[in-house]
């Protein structure tokens, strides 16, 4: 059974009809790419998976239950994590604080707990820092653990975006364009970090990226949209040649055969 | 390094501890009864009293970053309430234990903390409408909150009205509010908030400050955060009214007006919003420049909006921005340059 579905799933604002019976599914531990030009509706298609707005017809499936029309943290709690395309950290936490924000799983002790200090708050709190030394690890943050999340750079940013996500155990982690601002250098190692994210976790991973080296080298699925319409979906081979992709998408000859490269 | 790994509690410890800290209270405030003139105890208790409001709004208005304008009106309740249980339980209480020291402390604590209950159920009320709302229309509807709760006050005949509650004998509530009982409260509301700040709890308030909708993608149930806050925020102030009422020896609506609340914020402005230490610092910093600034009186809120001003242009986040003062805030400072 896949993981994640969209059936037929419309988004209107106002006249704007920005994503329109969009369906696609998801199958575990896939790379799903999402793309298509600026304003083709693949962040409004994330905002409408996790909750941030409700889908004005269609369905969305997580894991065979519709979650539409839940609120954001019941669908993460469900277990549907994402980052986002403008950076959104607590940018006056320390690196550690804003992933130990997200650790609800692991805090079991009540606030009865932290108020007089007890035993149970103790374990908890070395539980959640515990979890995020391991996740900022894993995304190369380590050198940053108490630095304040707002004076990282930017790569850094999207990387602890990452690893805040990962500390709810997302089964599904949306990644909102995270090579974005990012050096080739960088890119690389955070194609090394999704894919791992896959292996090592067994996060299935959904990515909307622009950088299209990074898409086509970590996903195996893609599916493309334009003005909030499906357009194409296939394996990255099958995308980069096809024709209503190449027109749509990447519009002049010279692109594609950039792409293509 | 990372976050200071929290010790096993010692709890045989902290009894001791708590044990030696009340008895060195207690005698503190025999020293202070017959060392100082009364004017300067009375700065003294009204230091604490402020101290416990301002670390208590500061929860709400720095530590989750909303923005409430009405907390005299929870004090109101608080201190009325306080005043009214006092009045009817203490014979009660003199009953039971014989009229006395002992009779007194308990009739005031339980006191305090009805008063306590019904300003934080009052906080409730209050915050599961409201919180839905962001900013300047959060402030609007606290302020009108502020406003109603003095008004009813005002009209209720049973508390007095516009001429105040007092209790029924002519020589007004009793003075329960000594130095012990204002710095015990200031100890236990300020040790309260600190911890509440310092957990996974405030890990929430604070990002719900930073970015809510970042905060409700990781899975913050913000709403009831919010409301707990605002709850805990308000049942504090009604502790701070209680006491504040005791002192006194007599409450009136106008003692509650838009301007107390008013300096509340100044309280927590000036020591820099989003700091507990801060708010400390701001809330003895109200009570004695108010004293100082005695003869002025109607030109003092002047004064204050200057002050502001001038905070803001020299300070803009306040005398400590969200910094503390204490341990843990030299362990934090410490924390990059070791992980580096």
């Amino acid at each position: 059974m896949s993981l994640l579905a969209l059936e037929r799933v419309d988004k209107v604002f106002g006249g704007l009809r920005a994503v329109r019976e969009v369906s696609f599914t998801v199958e575990p531990r896939a790379i799903f790419g999402l793309i298509g030009p600026n304003g083709a509706g693949k962040t409004t298609i994330f905002n409408v998976i996790t909750g941030v707005y409700r889908p004005d017809g269609g369905r969305v499936l997580f894991d065979g239950q519709s979650v539409g029309g839940l609120d954001p943290a019941s669908i993460a709690t469900l277990g549907v994590a994402r980052t986002f395309q403008n950076i959104r950290l607590f940018r006056a936490m320390t690196v550690e604080e804003n992933v130990m924000v997200a650790g609800h799983k692991l805090h079991k002790a009540g606030l009865f707990s932290a108020i007089v200090r007890d035993a149970a708050y103790a374990e908890d709190e070395r539980a959640l820092a515990g979890r995020a030394r391991e996740l900022l690890e894993v995304l190369g943050l380590s050198q940053h653990i108490g630095d304040v999340a707002g004076s990282l750079p930017y790569g850094s940013q999207r990387r602890l975006e990452i690893a805040r996500a990962l500390m709810l155990a997302p089964k599904v982690l949306l990644l909102d364009e995270p090579a974005a601002g990012m050096n080739s250098a960088e890119a690389f190692e955070l194609e090394r970090q999704i894919r791992f994210l896959r292996d090592e976790l067994g996060v299935t991973i959904v990515l909307v990226e622009h950088n299209m080296s990074v898409v086509m080298s970590v996903c195996d699925r893609i599916h493309v949209v334009d003005h909030g319409e499906t357009i194409a979906e296939g394996s990255p081979a099958e995308i980069k040649v096809h024709p209503r992709v190449l027109a749509a998408y990447l519009g002049q000859e010279d692109e594609a055969a950039e792409a293509r490269a | 390094m990372s976050a200071p790994a929290p010790r096993k509690p010692r709890w045989a410890l902290r009894a001791a501890v708590a044990a030696a800290g009340v008895a060195a209270l207690y005698a503190a405030g025999l020293g202070v009864q017959a060392g100082l003139i009364d004017y300067v105890q009375r700065i003294l208790l009204i230091s604490g009293i402020n101290v416990i409001l301002a670390v208590g709004l500061n929860l709400i208005n720095g530590t989750t970053g909303q923005f409430s304008i009405g907390h005299a009106g929870f004090m109101a309740v608080g201190a009325y309430t306080a005043a009214f249980v006092g009045v009817h339980l203490a014979p009660h209480v003199a009953a039971a234990l014989g009229a006395g020291g002992v009779a007194d402390a308990v009739t005031f604590n339980l006191a305090l903390l009805a008063g306590a209950a019904l300003a934080g159920l009052t906080g409730v009320l209050v915050g599961l409408p409201s919180l839905r709302l962001k900013g300047d229309y959060l402030a609007i509807v606290t302020l009108g909150f502020g406003e109603i709760i003095r008004i009813l006050f005002n009209n209720a005949q049973f508390l007095g009205g516009a001429t105040g509650y007092s209790g029924a004998s002519a020589a007004g509530l009793p003075p329960y509010t000594t130095f012990f009982w204002v710095f015990f409260w200031v100890i236990a509301v300020v040790t309260l908030i600190k911890n509440v700040t310092f957990s996974q709890t405030g890990r929430s308030l604070i990002a719900i400050r930073e970015d809510e909708v970042a905060a409700e993608a990781m899975a913050t149930p913000t709403t009831r955060l919010k409301v707990l806050a605002f709850t805990l925020s308000a049942a504090t102030a009604g502790i701070a009214g209680g006491l504040f009422a005791h002192l006194q020896g007599g409450i009136r609506p106008d003692d509650f007006k838009f301007d107390k609340s008013i300096d509340m914020i100044v309280m927590i402005i000036v020591g820099g919003l989003g700091s507990i230490s801060g708010a400390v610092i701001g809330g003895v910093f109200v009570a004695v420049s108010l004293e100082l600034m005695r003869d002025l009186q109607q030109y003092r809120l002047v004064l204050y909006a200057l002050l502001l001003v001038v905070i803001m242009l020299v300070r803009p986040a306040g005398l400590l921005g969200q910094r503390e003062l204490g341990l843990e805030w030299f362990k934090r400072r410490r924390r990059p340059t070791e992980s580096a």
